[in-house]
C-alpha cells in the first residue's frame, strides 16, 4: 500500500512557530523543535516549515532553527520561504533539511528550478504554487461549480510574494511547466481556500495533480478531518498540508489518520 | 571505523546523523586509504546511477569496495547502494554496476506518478537480521525512479505498480531501497539492526 501523506506545516519566525499553539505537553509551544518531535510521535509522515521572517536577522535564525529541528527528526524535512538562490538552497539543505521549497523566486527565476535539481537532484526541490481562480467577466463568484453547469473552464492564476502579487501565469500551465523544469513535487496552495477552514480546493488540486507526473501536496482550507478525505478522493492530492488545524489541537495527526482509513483512504498508521 | 561512502552526491548527513543518534561513529570517506581500515561500510546513494559509479571509479573505490564485499566486511546499501549491486540500470546504459546481484535496474513503468516519493509498505519474503523486528506491512520511505528487480535473496519486496526489490541480505551484504534515515522508528530499527550485527 502507498500512502497518502499528512504533512504539519510550521510557520516560524525569527525561531518560533506562529499562528499560535496550544499543546499542553509541550513545555514551550512555540518552539519548532518540541513540535516537530511531537508531530514525529503521533505519525506526521513529512514536516514543512516555511520561514515568515521578514528581517535579514529572522532569516539567520532560521538556519539555526532548521539544524535544532533536524538533529532530532527522522522523516522528511522541506523548508521553505524567501529561498531566493542556489546558496539559500544549499544552506538549507546543510543545516539539514531535505528538500526546499521555492516560490516567488522560481516565477521571476525558473532557471533556478533546473540550478537546484541540478546540484542536488529533483528529490530536493519543491516547488511552492499559489493560486487564486480568476473570477469571470460576468461576475461570477469563484465556488466551485458542478460539472453539469455551463461555465467556462476554470482558470487559476498564479500569485508571489505570499499572495499578495497577482502574475499572468496559468496555474495547471506554470504546474507543468516547473515539473519539465525538474521540480520533485508541488506544494500547491489554494488562496482561496487558504485560512476559510471550509475545505481545500479539490477542483483545483485536481486539475494540478492530473496535469502533473510528480507528487502534488494540498494545502489551504483544511478544518475538518472531512476536507482531508475529499483532496485525496476528489481532488487526487498525494499529501496534504495543515497547519492550525493541528497545531490549536483540533484534531491529532493519529485521530486524522484513523478517520481517513476508516474512510478507504491509504494511511500510514504507526 | 564505519565507512560511509562520499561519492560527492547524496544523503551523507542524514545518514551520519541517523548513526550518530543511534550512538556509532562514522566517517565520510571517499578515499581508498581510508577505506581500508573500515570494520563496516555503508553506501548512502541518492542521485544518478551513472553518476554515482563514475564518482566511485574517479575516487578509486570501485575495486576496493568489491574486495571489502567479496571478503565479508558488513555492507548496507541505501536505495542507489541497494542498485550499485546489480550488473547495471537503465538510468545509465554501458555503466557497469558492482554485479553482486543479477539483472538489470528498471524504471518504474505503468504508474502515473513517478518518483515513487513517500510511504510504502513492505512484504518481507524471507527471514533476515536487517529487517529483524519489522515485520511485514511496515511502512517505509521510499524517493526513487528506478527499482531493482526481485530475486530470490530479496529479503522483501514493495509494491508500486509492480513488485521491486526492498531488501536484500546475503551474508555480509545488505541493501534497502527505501531511506532508513527518512522512515522514523521503523528505519531507524533497520540501521540500528546493521550497527549491531
Amino acid at each position: 500500500m502507498f500512502a497518502k501523506r499528512i504533512i504539519p506545516c510550521l510557520d516560524c519566525k525569527d525561531g518560533r512557530v506562529v499562528k499560535g499553539v496550544q499543546f499542553v505537553d509541550l513545555r514551550d509551544a512555540g518552539e519548532p523543535s518540541e513540535l516537530a518531535e511531537m508531530y514525529n510521535r503521533e505519525g506526521a509522515d513529512e514536516l514543512v516549515m516555511l520561514d515568515i521572517s521578514a528581517s535579514r536577522e529572522g532569516r539567520a535564525t532560521l538556519m539555526d532553527t532548521v539544524h535544532r529541528v533536524a538533529q532530532k527528526l527522522f522523516i522528511p524535512l522541506t523548508v521553505g520561504g524567501g529561498v531566493r538562490t542556489l546558496d539559500d538552497a544549499h544552506r538549507l539543505l546543510a543545516a539539514g533539511a531535505d528538500k526546499v521549497a521555492v516560490n516567488t523566486a522560481a516565477v521571476e527565476t525558473p532557471e533556478l528550478i533546473s540550478e537546484i535539481a541540478g546540484r542536488f537532484g529533483n528529490q530536493a526541490v519543491v516547488v511552492a504554487i499559489d493560486a487564486r481562480r480568476k473570477t469571470s467577466l460576468q461576475g461570477e463568484d469563484g465556488q466551485a461549480g458542478d460539472a453539469s453547469s455551463n461555465k467556462a473552464q476554470p482558470y487559476w492564476n498564479v500569485l508571489t510574494y505570499g499572495g499578495s502579487r497577482k502574475t499572468d501565469l496559468n496555474a495547471v500551465e506554470w504546474a507543468s511547466r516547473v515539473e519539465a523544469l525538474g521540480a520533485g513535487e508541488i506544494l500547491l496552495t489554494s488562496m482561496d481556500a487558504d485560512g476559510t477552514q471550509r475545505g481545500f480546493d479539490c477542483e483545483l488540486t485536481g486539475a494540478i495533480s492530473n496535469a502533473v507526473h510528480i507528487p502534488v501536496i494540498a494545502s489551504g482550507g483544511a478544518g475538518g478531518l472531512e476536507h482531508f478525505a475529499e483532496v485525496f478522493k476528489r481532488g487526487a492530492a498525494d499529501a496534504a498540508l495543515a497547519a492550525s488545524i493541528f497545531h490549536y489541537g483540533q484534531h491529532s495527526i493519529r485521530s486524522l489518520k484513523e478517520y481517513l482509513f476508516a474512510q478507504g483512504v491509504p494511511v500510514r498508521l504507526i | 571505523m564505519i565507512a560511509l561512502l562520499d561519492y560527492g552526491a547524496g544523503n551523507v548527513g542524514s545518514v551520519l546523523k541517523a548513526i550518530n543518534y543511534l550512538g556509532h561513529a562514522a566517517q565520510a570517506v571517499d578515499q581508498p586509504e581510508l577505506l581500508i581500515k573500515a570494520t563496516k561500510v555503508v553506501l548512502p546513494g541518492q542521485g544518478h546511477f551513472g553518476q554515482m559509479m563514475t564518482a566511485l571509479d574517479e575516487r578509486g573505490l570501485r575495486d576496493p569496495v568489491s574486495k571489502m564485499l567479496a571478503s565479508g566486511v558488513p555492507y548496507l546499501g541505501i536505495c542507489l547502494g541497494l542498485q550499485a549491486l546489480y550488473e547495471s540500470s537503465e538510468e545509465a546504459p554501458g555503466i557497469r554496476g558492482l554485479g553482486v546481484l543479477p539483472g538489470r535496474v528498471k524504471r518504474f513503468e505503468g504508474v502515473f506518478k513517478v518518483p515513487h516519493v513517500g510511504w510504502s509498505q513492505i512484504e518481507v519474503r524471507r527471514e533476515s537480521k536487517l529487517l529483524a523486528g519489522v515485520p511485514t506491512g511496515s511502512f517505509v520511505y521510499y524517493c526513487h525512479s528506478y527499482y531493482g528487480p526481485v530475486t530470490d535473496q530479496s529479503a522483501a519486496t514493495t509494491e508500486y505498480g509492480q513488485s521491486f526489490a526492498a531488501a536484500f541480505e546475503m551474508d555480509s551484504v545488505w541493501a534497502v531501497q527505501f531511506h532508513p534515515e527518512k522512515s522514523s522508528e521503523i528505519g531507524l530499527k533497520v540501521l540500528r539492526n546493521f550497527l549491531d550485527s
